[in-house]
């Protein structure tokens, strides 16, 4: 195989040297004629055509509907680096349920001075109307994604938390299943951790949620429609929990709880796994002009008769200005070093940091604090002198919207581009559950960079996704052993 | 079960029932015009007749000729009634139901969709019409089938039964009467003239000509006639699918056979009722085409009710936005 690679590759040492724990794979992917493989991949995009697992891009004017590029070549990840990993969310999103507590209840840690009082309640996405608000199990981030990256150094950093609505997941269930139904004869003889059971559990951190008055509770998912990006994920997580998938013309809200509307009459709903913003939720509390929320909503959240899931208000725990204070949380609720280390950042809040960030802005990547998509970022080393102009020009204006990190050079795992394997970068989503334990599902989402060199991997700008493979232990010449030994 | 979600299944395999029934249209026009040269050869305006959308065809077409016809009914998006947006429309409504539908439903629906799109793209899509009308016919067989083997047969499933069936009824009503008129234009030939070419293209058309043979073996128009409108084993039958929709509606609302409390159980009785003793001799005499007519406004009335009853429920903010025509 004529592969050569930038960075960090996730299955080769050096061009024709498979890392360890990929050589198995790496071994039989070579075997596979080129012909095959494209083969393949055709057969896969028939297969997410056919089922229709699509996403939806604004502003798109053939059909809002595309259908999700998914590349044939998976992401293998070794158990025991795994393991860390997963420990090290455990860690960081423990830490951030807390953090989230202590701001709209005690706020310990603005009075210890750890982190300045004024970045948290001043952030767009702090939600006065919860102060002194504490959710059943005192879960607020019931379900939490968190962006990894691995440098060229071969170090896994955390690039972001997304704890309001992330999404993705229903990808990785699917991924999985188009690998099997396309590519079936990879998976033999290698023990891979299945991401099948995610449903379940969080069908489980849900209803562990419930108010405690609900002795049967019942579950729903909201979503705000089919023209949503995220609408096929919204569709596939109600079926596969066996929820009824509601939007906000569905429920109403009487006397302090909240019904949705069957053909045999009202039903009572008790928790809501919500995909829609805090600002659209209800027009009685947030924003006046939603059409997508209920009236009178938070009203019985507050009061207790209904869980929301994510709790509103868990915004400010993926603000990337109070990202950069995330080491501090966890030693600070914790006591424990940081297991996964930050992308170091500097803050444009800060003057001597944002006088940095200006005479840098060529080297860094600039990020508002409070988007997500990949919209609004500047990456400096690839942009004009205009748009780095622009760029310093909103950071002058609006310095606390603003942040920047140093160019990471993303590893890449081989892709089949233009019919040949090519090295393109990649990130990973995870997705962790937090009810009354936490759940890390193995693995996550990995997101592929399909053009050339680059570093964007978000779907609504050219971005794939790959199976991502967590082997369980020692299993990869378990297979060969155990045929000679028996 | 949710109303907005009843709603939408409802409305998703009447939709695609409908598509299904404007390919038969299409199908038995062609078989009934074939080498017909210049008198029934031109016979392409009263397909739209069937439809009901006349005046949406005068709008943008001049010549009812064979070629705008079929693009009118099979590919127009203009037309809300097309094969081409009932599928869209079916589609849309699959997709805003998808939790409750199995996936095997969904991925037939949707390379049904597939399927109707590409053919409207072809270039020269109305040379391929009647291969397609096949193909159309063929993939809500298909989706029938999975809907019947891979959903349980609870609400939901009745929901989607009684919405095919009563838009089938329909169908079914219209056929009978616009071929009945074109195969026997004045009053006095009914029961006389009998071109068994014709009449069998009507029972194809139906995909009855088998089975009636089982049952009246020699084609009469009045035994046909007899066989598409009261025959109660029939599946494209008026009173077959009067009976089992009908069904569904108890098992949805477990209402006991021959009680009623909301005006959908009423009205439903009540056209079963006349279906069920009413002989075909009576509807000869009485006009064929009167009997139709007031067939499908009941059948409508009843479509309303349902609305009523279970999707909006007396509600001042329905929970249905989209649509469309009964």
């Amino acid at each position: 195989m004529n592969y050569e690679f930038p960075s960090f590759d996730e299955m080769f040492v050096a061009a024709g040297e498979p890392r360890p724990i990929c050589r198995h794979f790496a071994e039989r992917l070579e075997a596979i004629p080129g012909e095959e493989l494209r083969t393949r991949q055709q057969a896969a995009e028939v297969s997410l055509r056919n089922l229709g697992i699509t996403f939806n891009v604004y502003g798109h004017e053939d059909g809002t509907e595309k259908v999700w590029p998914f590349d044939l070549v998976p992401r293998i990840l070794d158990a025991h680096e795994w393991q860390r990993v997963e420990d090290g969310l455990r860690q960081r999103i423990r830490a951030l349920n807390l953090f989230v507590d202590d701001v709209y209840n005690d706020q310990r840690i603005f009075a210890d001075g750890v982190v300045p009082g004024e970045l948290v309640l001043e952030a767009p996405t702090y939600r006065p109307q919860m102060q002194g608000f504490r959710p059943a199990k005192g879960a607020w981030c019931h379900i939490s994604g968190v962006d990894l990256i691995r440098h060229e150094d071969g170090t896994i950093y955390v690039l972001e938390d997304n704890l309001r609505c992330p999404s993705g997941v229903s990808y990785v269930l699917e991924n999985r299943e188009v690998m099997k139904r396309t590519f079936p004869q990879m998976f033999d003889g290698v023990a891979v951790a299945p991401v099948e059971e995610y449903p379940e559990r969080l069908l489980e951190t849900l209803l562990a949620c419930a108010p405690p008055h609900a002795t049967n509770p019942t579950a729903v998912v909201m979503t705000p429609g089919i023209y949503n990006s995220a609408y096929f994920e919204h569709t596939f997580l109600a079926q596969q929990m066996g929820v009824e998938l509601v939007q906000g013309s569905d429920l109403y809200v009487d006397g302090g709880f909240v019904y949705m509307r069957t053909t045999l009459g009202p039903q009572r709903v008790d928790v809501i796994y919500r995909r829609i913003d805090d600002d659209f939720l209800d027009p009685k509390c947030f924003r006046k002009d939603s059409a997508l929320g209920v009236a009178g909503l938070v009203d019985a959240y507050r009061r207790g008769n209904v869980t929301l899931a994510n709790a509103p208000g868990t915004g400010i725990a993926d603000d990337k200005a109070v990202y950069a204070y995330v080491p501090e949380i966890i030693k600070y609720y914790l006591g424990e070093e940081p297991i996964l280390h930050n992308v170091p950042t500097y803050l444009c809040d800060d003057p001597e940091q944002r006088k940095y960030v200006i005479d840098h802005v060529a080297e860094l990547v600039v990020k508002p604090t409070n988007e997500s998509g990949g919209y609004g970022i500047l990456i400096g080393p690839h942009a004009t002198d205009e748009q780095r102009a622009q760029c310093v020009a909103r950071i002058r204006d609006n310095p606390r919207n603003y942040i920047a990190q140093p160019m990471l050079n993303l590893s890449t795992v081989p892709t089949l581009a233009g019919g040949e394997l090519a090295p393109r970068h990649v990130d990973l989503r995870p997705f962790v559950l937090c009810g009354e334990d936490i759940y890390v599902m193995p693995g996550g989402l990995t997101r592929v960079a399909l053009v050339e060199g680059s570093m964007v991997v978000n779907s609504s700008q050219g971005g794939g996704s790959k199976d991502t493979w967590v082997l369980r232990n020692g299993n990869q010449t378990h297979h060969v052993h155990a045929s000679h030994s028996n | 079960m949710l109303s907005r979600v009843a709603d939408s299944l409802y409305w998703m395999s009447r939709y695609v029932e409908r598509a299904e029934n404007v390919a038969r249209f299409i199908d038995v026009n062609y078989n009934l015009t074939l080498g017909e040269g210049a008198g029934l050869g031109d016979q392409w305006a009263p397909l739209v007749d069937t439809t009901g959308d006349n005046e949406l065809f005068r709008k943008f077409y001049d010549d009812a000729n064979r070629d705008n016809v079929v693009q009118f009914l099979a590919f127009d998006q203009r037309n809300p009634n097309s094969i081409l947006s009932c599928i869209s429309n079916a589609r849309e409504n699959a997709r805003s139901v998808r939790e409750t539908i199995t996936s095997d439903m969904w991925e037939q629906l949707n390379k049904f969709y597939l399927l109707v799109r590409s053919a409207a793209r072809t270039p020269n899509r109305l040379a391929g019409a009647y291969a397609f009308c096949d193909a159309v016919r063929l993939a809500s067989h298909s989706l029938i089938g999975t809907t019947y083997t891979t959903m349980s047969h609870g609400e939901a499933w009745h929901f989607l039964r009684m919405g095919r069936l009563m838009e089938r009824a329909d169908k079914t009503s219209r056929i009978v009467d616009v071929q009945y008129f074109l195969l026997l234009p004045r009053p006095d030939d009914v029961g006389t003239s009998l071109d068994v070419v014709r009449w069998s293209a009507l029972l194809r058309s139906t995909s009855a000509l088998s089975m009636y043979r089982r049952v009246h073996g020699q084609i009469t128009p009045n035994r046909v006639a007899d066989f598409l409108i009261l025959d109660r084993n029939f599946p494209r039958a008026m009173r077959f699918c009067v009976l089992r929709a009908q069904n569904s509606l108890e098992i949805i609302t477990g209402a006991h056979s021959g009680t009623f409390q909301r005006r959908s159980e009423q009205l439903f009785g009540r056209l079963r009722a006349v279906l069920d003793y009413t002989g075909i001799g009576e509807i000869i005499s009485r006009g064929m085409h009167q009997y139709i007519d007031d067939f499908q406004r009941e059948l409508n009335q009843i479509g309303l009710a349902v609305q009523a009853d279970f999707f909006t429920q007396g509600d001042p903010e329905p929970a249905s936005q989209t649509q469309r025509q009964a």
